[in-house]
């Protein structure tokens, strides 16, 4: 979950901000890792396409929609949000938010592709991992994800990458969806300096 | 920033608008994990809670466990009869044992008033209040709540009414502070003995006759008519309560609108309320019940994020992970 309260112009220095995709790149980057999943699956046969929330189940939607415009065939979508399954829930203090899981399909022998924004550490997706288990056994588990920014910290990489970018803990990548933020864009904001 | 119900959760009284709704919209998500196929969550792994129920309840311990369960909680259920024992020295000797054996949080029910926050004031675990004597019974006044605000989509501008044993319930105050917190209109009816003296203070209007308040309301929340007041002397018998307040088709089918029907249960069919209307169409009294499940784990979760030397830590959380 990314919040842009670090970009508020409130800020007394403004962090350095760069995009990494801009409004077409975001959607051709889209539009490819839709086709790398199709791809992948030899087909959209069993396919089920799991957002994470939040701004992966956007990210989804709009994979699931042009597999749909390239297929003709609509494609089974779930969203998961997998506060309820982190490794950290004992340190955070009061409780984060817990947004919808919804997984509409019987996921047993299926082929999930899970989507998420940014691939960092790897704890949501090892969450995400566990929470699929609580609903079935999958025939196989893909990841795709828009940004891998690096800096791994479990066993986990992604099937299918937007874009690969390497930056160092003192920064961050914020993705931006339509729905949510108005527009479609990737963009690196250096992290406010840890009081 | 983030918004937290602090410690305990003792009434809806001491809690703001946006608390309650903070609790209403945890709730949401955590309908889904009932229905699935393995219904658990790790969330709650390795807290240890005790239900310790001082009067005898089925629906609300049941609830409490089955929360506790299916966010990966250990429990330990007491059930201690309260009628051998002080009860200022039994609590405090309890709480204390309990402490002394490292948990995490207490679901209190209790006969007295005030329990509760007794209780919550003396140890360091989070302290869920089930219903303390007259005063409050949060977790139905929000699983009620809930359950309308599936119905209407909301809950400012709704008409509820109340109807029967006003004086001695305790659903009946959590529902009318945490109903007037989100912006309801609330109502009670009963008969006069029934409805405490001070009535009037609380901000709802009084309806006498039961077809005024059918009249009124979009929904009627059916209190249980304990069978005691009846030979307390509170009402002259159960078939007279059945005749002038028993909440039957008759009577709401000249409304000439839907009426949402809810009774914290456990029911007496035949006394306030009719089996067709229990049965009936706009009955949600069973959607109450799995709504309880939901709230319940919602106040779990919710609290167990409420220890104070957390908070600090909290700052830094969300982001990337």
């Amino acid at each position: 979950m990314h919040s842009i309260a670090h970009i508020a112009p409130t800020m007394a220095a403004p962090p350095k901000q760069s995009t990494v995709l801009d409004a077409r790149a975001f959607d051709r980057t889209l539009r490819r890792m839709a086709d790398e999943i199709v791809e992948l699956n030899n087909g959209i046969e069993g396919l089920v396409i799991v957002g994470i929330q939040r701004r992966g189940v956007q990210l989804a939607a709009q994979i699931v929609s042009t597999i749909a415009e390239r297929e003709k065939a609509d494609v089974a979508q779930g969203a998961l949000d997998i506060t309820l399954y982190r490794d950290d829930l004992q340190t955070v203090g009061p409780r984060p938010l817990v947004g919808q899981t919804r997984i509409p399909v019987d996921i047993d022998g299926m082929n999930v592709v899970i989507v998420d924004d940014v691939l960092y550490t790897g704890r949501t997706i090892r969450a995400a991992l566990d929470e699929l288990a609580d609903f079935g056994r999958p025939r196989r588990i893909a990841l795709a994800v828009l940004i891998d920014r690096g800096g791994r910290e479990l066993p986990i990489q992604p099937d299918i990458v937007g874009k690969t970018i390497t930056l160092d803990p003192s920064q961050r990548v914020d993705v931006l969806v339509e729905e949510v933020d108005g527009r479609n864009a990737a963009i690196i904001a250096e992290r406010e300096p840890s009081t | 920033m983030t918004l937290s119900l602090g410690k305990d959760l003792l009434g809806l009284e001491p809690l703001s608008g946006e608390q309650i709704q903070l609790i209403l919209d945890t709730a949401e998500p955590f309908k889904e994990i009932s229905e699935r196929a393995i219904k658990k969550v790790p969330t709650l792994r390795g807290a240890t809670i005790v239900n310790l129920f001082f009067e005898a309840s089925t629906r609300t311990r049941i609830s409490f466990e089955f929360a506790e369960k299916r966010l990966s909680a250990d429990t330990v259920n007491v059930a201690a009869s309260g009628s051998s024992v002080t009860k200022g020295e039994t609590l405090v000797d309890t709480a204390r044992n309990l402490e002394a054996m490292r948990i995490d949080m207490v679901v209190i029910r209790h006969g007295a008033s005030g329990a509760a926050q007794f209780l919550a004031e003396r140890i360091e675990s989070n302290v869920i209040n089930a219903g303390d004597g007259t005063h409050e019974h949060p977790t139905q006044g929000l699983l009620d709540m809930l359950t309308l605000r599936d119905h209407f989509k909301r809950l400012e501008g709704i008409k509820v009414c109340i109807v029967g044993d006003v004086l001695h319930s305790r659903v009946a105050r959590s529902n009318i502070w945490g109903l007037k917190k989100m912006g309801a209109e609330v109502g009670v009816c009963g008969p006069r003995s029934l409805l405490p003296s001070a009535i009037n203070e609380l901000g709802v209007s009084v309806f006498n006759r039961v077809e005024e308040a059918i009249e009124w309301a979009d929904a009627l929340n059916i209190l249980r008519l304990q069978l005691e007041r009846m030979t307390a002397g509170y009402i002259p018998s159960l078939r007279e309560y059945n005749r002038v307040f028993g909440v039957s088709r008759e009577r709401l089918d000249r409304a000439k609108r839907d009426i949402l029907i809810l009774h914290p249960g456990p029911m007496n069919r035949g006394v306030e309320i009719d089996s067709d209307v229990a049965d009936g169409p706009f009955s949600v009294i069973l959607n109450q019940v799995t709504n309880g499940v939901a709230i319940r784990m919602a106040v779990l979760y919710l609290l167990s994020g409420g220890k104070p030397e957390l908070a600090e830590s909290a700052k830094h959380a969300g982001g990337e992970r």
